[in-house]
């Protein structure tokens, strides 16, 4: 057994402890996995089948059906950019495109250095500010092609 | 000497617009110039437009500054901040501000003026009224309050509150459940998100209110998890209401019980749905249920639960505070209360407005609004989110009100207001109708799953010029059977972006 095989097993075992008695836990268990590993390890589905008595297939099915849930680990950042009515508004099409020709990759895929991910994301409730962004947990507010640059440019400074 | 209190937003939006970068330079002044100050991060008022909004408490109420970038903090304090400084962002007495003076606020009479994370501050500005008054009435009494109030759910369908609640009062005494559905996915909406970053214990006393009027002792917040600041708002509140005895075992000191509990989604359009987001807290795919057995009698694990909006149990803390007719006199019609509307897109002065129903969509986008962000004309207004209509020139006078709307051929939903300008492609945001249809059905019904991808072509064909008059007749079809044939309104409302842009905006589909 490899070490990160009991990483996954601790980890698979505390976020079933920790919500087991709640409704519907699997929901959290899975958020708690990608939480650490930032997505959901193909070993991680038998270890979650047994210890929430559910079966592998029921929660392959879960998985695939929530946008929030990788099965493929995610680069250093995540980058959501809003495609929805009010960031079009305001060109987030434009964005749209120069953001996949700057980082060289599409929605859903990681550049080869492993520093971003790109995602599509339907609102961040910064509508009144549009276009939108959302870089890990902070969300950007009128985002031109420079400020995108200028922003890429300070996270791909920093070693 | 007491430090003076300078007040910056924390909340999304003035983060997104560099409100943190304003805090640390004012932190940074003061210190360097030897002001000793508190500074706070309240919420936003919802002035997006002024927003870093900065303030000061003074001997004449709250003095504001905005928009105040990082650069502009120097000068502020040459000019005498954080007293009332006379510099250009000086902008006077917060409540001297007309967008927001000549709003009624009641949801969002808080936001912006209080520490989201104090409870103190809420108590102090009347929080809690409705609670203690709702310990002292019976379940039915309340029930009756909400049914008087008039209110109507504000996630989007606009079912009578008071009715929902009777139902699941009526059931048979045993576990009930209250769902709060902060899963706010429509585009141009905020509303939800500004009450939970801005005043979330009034959506906490909300929910303890409507358990205490149905029998319910155990709630859920279902919260989306784009929303990560909220999402470390509602850890924090729901820690502290606990330890001040608003949730647990001893509500507010009486025997009452109340617990709650944050579910984070999972990037589900769909779960916004009340039986898709049910299904989805018991940890299954998020399948739209068939309708009936309602929520209401068989909710979460089949059990009668109150599933409602942040907006809706929000405003009834000022119900049971103020009384159902202090709320339902803000209204006119069938709309009673008050109007909650998000500005947003391509707006000049976008951000949140709560004012009596009454006014038009004119009034709103030219009024509070100022016209674009961009200085060109304005050419459509979606109102409602995604599956809302686009309001062309010609309906601008229609005011904001549920049957009006509906008189038209659009909806309200959920009060989210998005303005293009003269530079969109209407064939493009039919086009994306379909296409976010097609990506967030839940994939239970034909007409909306297979619809939407067929949508999308024929709309590709359509601009292409191939057999435009057969395709667009095949499109018209394709919305009849989407409307009629789909199990909820992500298929059944798909069509009504669609045909608004095919009525009034036909040309851009190459005619
Ligand atoms: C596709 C779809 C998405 C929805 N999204 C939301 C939402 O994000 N928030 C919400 O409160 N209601 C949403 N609703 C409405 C809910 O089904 C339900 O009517 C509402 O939560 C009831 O609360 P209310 O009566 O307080 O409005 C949605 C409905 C549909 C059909
Ligand atoms: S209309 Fe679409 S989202 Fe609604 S139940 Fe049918 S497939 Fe699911
Ligand atoms: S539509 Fe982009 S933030 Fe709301």
């Amino acid at each position: 057994m490899n070490s990160s095989a009991v990483t996954l097993q601790e980890v698979v075992e505390n976020a079933v402890a920790r919500h087991q008695h709640s409704l519907g836990p699997l929901l959290p268990v899975l958020h708690a996995i990608q939480e650490t590993f930032g997505f959901i390890p193909r070993d991680a589905v038998p270890l979650v089948a047994g210890a929430l008595n559910l079966s592998r297939a029921e929660i392959h099915g879960v998985i695939g059906f929530y946008h929030d849930y990788r099965t493929e680990p995610a680069g250093e950042h995540t980058l959501h950019l809003c495609r929805a009515e009010a960031c079009q508004a305001t060109g987030a099409a434009e964005l749209e495109l120069h953001a996949r020709e700057r980082l060289g990759i599409d929605f859903g895929e990681t550049t080869p250095d492993g520093r971003f991910t790109l995602e599509p994301v339907y609102c961040l409730g910064n509508c009144a500010c549009a276009p939108a962004i959302r870089i890990n947990d902070d969300t950007f507010a009128r985002v031109s092609i420079e400020k995108f640059d200028r922003l890429i440019a300070e996270l791909e400074s920093v070693e | 000497m007491t430090a003076l209190k300078v007040y910056v937003p924390g909340d999304t939006t003035a983060r997104a617009v560099g409100a943190d970068a304003v805090a640390e330079s004012i932190t940074a002044g003061a210190a360097g110039r030897g002001f000793e100050i508190e500074l706070i991060r309240n919420g936003s008022r919802g002035a997006f437009w002024l927003e870093p909004m900065v303030e000061i408490e003074t001997a004449n109420g709250r003095f504001a500054f905005g928009p105040v970038t990082p650069e502009d903090v120097p000068g502020l304090f040459e000019s005498g901040f954080p007293g009332e400084a006379d510099h250009v962002l000086a902008m006077g007495p917060v409540n001297g501000i007309d967008w927001l003076a000549s709003q009624q606020r009641l949801t969002f009479a808080r936001a912006g003026w209080i520490d989201p994370l104090s409870l103190d501050d809420y108590r102090a500005t009347g929080g809690l009224k409705g609670l203690e008054q709702a310990l002292r009435m019976s379940p039915q009494e309340i029930v009756d309050e909400v049914k008087e109030s008039g209110l109507r759910g504000r996630g989007g369908a606009a079912f009578p509150t008071g009715i929902k609640w009777q139902t699941v009062l009526d059931q048979p005494a045993g576990q009930k459940y209250i769902v709060c559905n902060a899963d706010e996915g429509d585009s141009g909406t905020f509303a939800d998100r500004l009450l939970i970053e801005s005043d979330p214990y009034q959506l906490i006393e909300g929910m303890v209110i409507a358990g205490l009027a149905v029998g319910a002792d155990q709630g859920f917040i279902y919260l989306r998890s784009e929303y990560p600041r909220c999402r470390k708002m509602l850890e924090e509140v729901i820690v502290l209401a606990e330890q001040d005895g608003l949730l647990g075992d001893a509500i507010l000191g009486s025997d009452r019980v109340f617990r709650l509990e944050l579910r984070i989604g999972a990037g589900a359009y769909i779960c916004g749905e009340e039986t898709s987001l049910l299904d989805s807290l018991e940890g299954k795919r998020g399948l739209v249920r068939f309708k009936p057995p309602l929520p209401a009698i068989e909710g979460l694990m089949g059990r009668p639960t109150v599933v409602n909006n942040v907006l809706s149990l929000g405003a009834v803390s000022t119900i049971l505070a103020e009384g159902a007719s202090h709320y339902r006199d803000f209204g006119t019609g069938r709309s009673r209360g008050t109007l909650t509307v998000q500005l947003a897109g391509n707006i000049r002065r976008g951000g949140l407005v709560e004012i009596p129903f009454g006014a038009t969509l004119r009034d709103l986008v030219e009024g509070y609004g100022g016209g674009t962000a961009s200085g060109r004309p304005v050419r459509a207004i979606q109102v409602g989110g995604p599956l809302g209509a686009y309001i062309p020139a010609t309906h601008w006078d229609v005011v904001l009100d549920y049957e009006a709307l509906g008189a038209i051929g659009g909806m309200l939903g959920h009060g989210g207001i998005v303005v293009f300008d003269d530079t969109v492609d209407m064939a493009q945001q039919a086009r994306f109708a379909m296409e976010f249809c097609a990506t967030e059905s839940c994939g239970k019904c034909t007409p909306c799953r297979v619809g939407s991808v067929r949508g999308v072509e024929l709309i590709d064909r359509i601009v292409a010029g191939q057999e435009r008059a057969l395709n667009l007749q095949v499109l018209e079809d394709l919305c009849d059977t989407m409307d009629k044939g789909s199990l909820c309104a992500m298929g059944g409302l798909t069509p009504m972006p669609v045909r608004s842009a095919l009525r009034h905006f036909r040309k851009d589909f190459g005619e």
